[in-house]
């Protein structure tokens, strides 16, 4: 049986588009809430990313951390994660879910323990932000083994030997970072530059799906939609705090965003 | 897990940057492995490099200061009736503080690698007042990256920041703390690696930052070792050099030239912050049995929950108010080389009492950490032994927080 995230993306191509990913923080603004945002936007989303809620993230802008900081504040607890898979893959059985976060939430809670529950609850991929290649290489091995997807993320610093290197031991979905950033941060590269740099990644084995992230936004989405996937996080979390702000629904409002964002790619 | 003889603890680690197979590391997001490795090969070669040291110790001596003094305190070792107390006043140094080395050594490198901008993280002020006066010297552009919440207890380094052209920015999330300073200023060069330079305030961080701090610092041990024989005409049998710990870079310099010498006779004590005596929080991971976790991309012993999420810490010392430790002394303790304690903040503000009461002498509220539990040890011990505590830093920067818990005429 196939991973859910590689049928994602072969659907997404049979309709001749780029799949649409979204990142939204597991218990942000509350454990109900963060279901009913998954449940809501999956009928847009092709595949749905989860953030781990980490109270010292190095990679994240402002956007992310005000919803993980939101999220632990209101109680966030790791095995809240799991249940939040569960719960939302009952009625979304081959919606793919991929889990990212930083290594300490794993190491903490034991590489195996993770995995088997990650397992049991749904989980189809995994992005460690802070465990690059070679380092990554025996955890990568093990979710291989549980027919999880470990996904390797590739920047504009990476050189192209390692580059070659990385794409060999790569599962078959990788995320290349647009530019340098962190999440959410000003679109600072032209999306022409950005898919320049995604072809030169593509050709390297062009079997490997290759999706975009880092800055994406309602405005750039639509000039990125050649990759083979999109990923918009921060604009979604904004949009989270936005409703909250103005006491407004979140589910409601982010669903609008994501059917919008949607469209940009069709 | 072994130390090595004749081999730089620095140079100890594996190849993918662990001591004790799992002390350090890379936990870094794909963007920095690039800068990192780059820097990695530059400091390398820049470290064996006769022209580079030549240039080091050039701009040491003649602008740093060495050596910082060794003294006798006198009055201190009559009063406590014990070892003998001495103290290496690093504070003699330029700028006030230990931090300076590192600092100059950064500029060095990013100056080496046509960087024209520097950016760094401070607690008490030290490493950022210190990153700020290198850069200007060096001709660098200079970013702070500072806990609000130290913003506004330790005015004194702030302002020489800013008189040094340096932006000072105010870091609003979580604690509002030196782990939130390294977060953001981590963050910062995710983002602009490329035009960047960033040098980490401690010996913590990404293994490369780790080992170009403790190289640096170890200035400290290296003229310690001169005095000392100069002073009893050998390395004397019985020797403690007693050090605080927060990140553990003064301490980890004060100690590397004896890592050689068997403990019974150069014994390190590394004093950590225990906090209020009255609170639960505390910012002494090694001392209080904190579990291994990942704090800033190193692998190290860290005050965290059970689910891994870095926890606040409390202590009147904002220069050791650090969740973690460098992996240079979880490797330290637990190859039992080094022992590892904690004072209070109570403890450190009796030992600035005594020490300024006895001796012409003003260690910040982190070195009183360390007289601290010095002047307890030393009542016990014999007179032929010799006590040294690392004077690492100056008060001149608590003088609010000393006006506050102890009235005016202790500033």
């Amino acid at each position: 049986m196939s991973n859910p995230i590689s049928l994602a993306f072969k659907k997404a191509k049979q309709e001749n588009r780029a799949a649409l990913l979204t990142y939204t923080v597991a218990g942000d603004s509350s454990k109900k809430q963060s279901l009913d945002i998954l449940n809501s936007i999956s009928k847009s989303a092709d595949i749905l990313e989860l953030g781990v809620p980490h109270n010292t993230p190095v990679a994240d802008g402002s956007q992310i951390q005000t919803s993980s900081y939101r999220a632990i504040k209101n109680g966030f607890k790791m095995n809240d994660i799991f249940k939040i898979v569960k719960d939302f893959k009952k009625s979304n059985k081959n919606k793919p879910i991929i889990l990212m976060g930083y290594f300490n939430m794993i190491f903490q809670y034991g590489e195996n323990k993770f995995l088997n529950k990650c397992n049991s609850s749904g989980v189809n991929g995994l992005i460690v932000v802070d465990l690059p290649w070679p380092e990554n290489k025996d955890f990568a091995k093990k979710c291989k083994k549980k027919s999880i997807y470990f996904i390797q993320l590739l920047s504009p610093t990476t050189t192209t030997k390692r580059l070659k290197k990385i794409i060999k031991d790569s599962h078959p979905m990788n995320y290349f970072i647009s530019m340098l950033s962190t999440t959410g941060g000003k679109l600072k590269v032209s999306p022409n530059d950005i898919l320049k740099n995604y072809t030169k990644i593509k050709k390297i084995d062009p079997k490997k799906e290759i999706v975009i992230g880092f800055g994406i936004t309602e405005k750039t989405i639509g000039k990125l939609k050649s990759a083979d996937g999109v990923v918009v996080g921060s604009a979604i979390c904004k949009e989270i705090s936005k409703s909250l702000e103005h006491r407004q629904n979140p589910v409601t409002n982010v669903s609008k965003l994501v059917k919008k964002l949607k469209s940009k790619i069709l | 897990m072994k130390i090595k003889k004749k081999i730089p603890l620095i140079d100890q680690a594996n190849k993918l940057g662990f001591w004790g197979g799992k002390f350090g590391g890379n936990y870094v997001p794909e963007t920095l492995k690039k800068p990192i490795e780059d820097l990695e090969i530059l400091f390398n070669k820049l470290k064996n490099d006769k022209s580079f040291l030549a240039e080091r110790d050039k701009y040491f001596k003649n602008w740093v200061g060495t050596p910082t003094r060794f003294i006798k305190l006198e009055n201190l070792t009559n009063h406590v009736g014990g070892a003998q107390i001495w103290s290496k006043v690093v504070s003699d140094a330029n700028g006030g503080a230990h931090k300076i080395y590192n600092a100059t050594v950064h500029c060095l490198l990013a100056k080496r690698s046509g960087k024209k901008f520097i950016i760094g993280d401070t607690g008490a002020g030290y490493a950022g007042k210190m990153l700020s006066m290198a850069a200007k010297k060096f001709g660098l552009k200079c970013k702070i990256f500072m806990g609000a919440k130290d913003i506004s207890r330790q005015q004194p380094n702030v302002k020489a920041m800013k008189k040094n052209g340096a932006e000072v920015v105010p870091v609003y999330s979580g604690s509002q703390t030196l782990v939130d300073a390294v977060s953001e200023c981590m963050r910062f060069w995710v983002a602009n690696c490329d035009t960047t330079a960033m040098c980490v305030g401690s010996t913590v961080g990404p293994a490369v930052f780790v080992r170009i701090c403790g190289w640096s610092t170890s200035q400290i041990s290296r003229e310690l070792k001169v005095q000392l024989i100069d002073e009893f005409s050998s390395m004397p049998k019985k020797l403690k050099l007693y050090n605080c710990v927060g990140g553990g870079s003064s301490s980890f310099g004060f100690w590397n030239e004896f890592m050689d010498y068997d403990k019974k006779q150069c014994e390190f004590i590394g004093v950590e912050a225990g906090g209020p005596s009255k609170s639960k929080k505390h910012a002494a991971p090694l001392t209080y049995g904190s579990k291994i976790g990942i704090l800033h991309g190193a692998a190290q012993y860290v005050n965290q929950n059970s689910d891994g999420q870095i926890e606040e810490t409390e202590s009147i010392s904002a220069g050791l108010d650090y969740p973690g430790i460098s992996p240079l002394h979880c490797f330290l303790k637990d190859t039992k080389r080094a022992r590892y304690t904690a004072a209070s903040d109570e403890d450190a503000l009796s030992a600035y009492k005594t020490v300024t009461k006895f001796e012409k002498l003003r260690p910040s509220l982190e070195p009183s950490h360390a007289f601290s539990v010095a002047i307890k040890e030393a009542k016990k011990l014999s007179k032929d032994t010799i006590v040294v505590v690392n004077s690492c830093g100056d008060a001149y920067k608590d003088r609010e927080i000393l006006k506050k818990r102890l009235g005016k005429k202790y500033v």
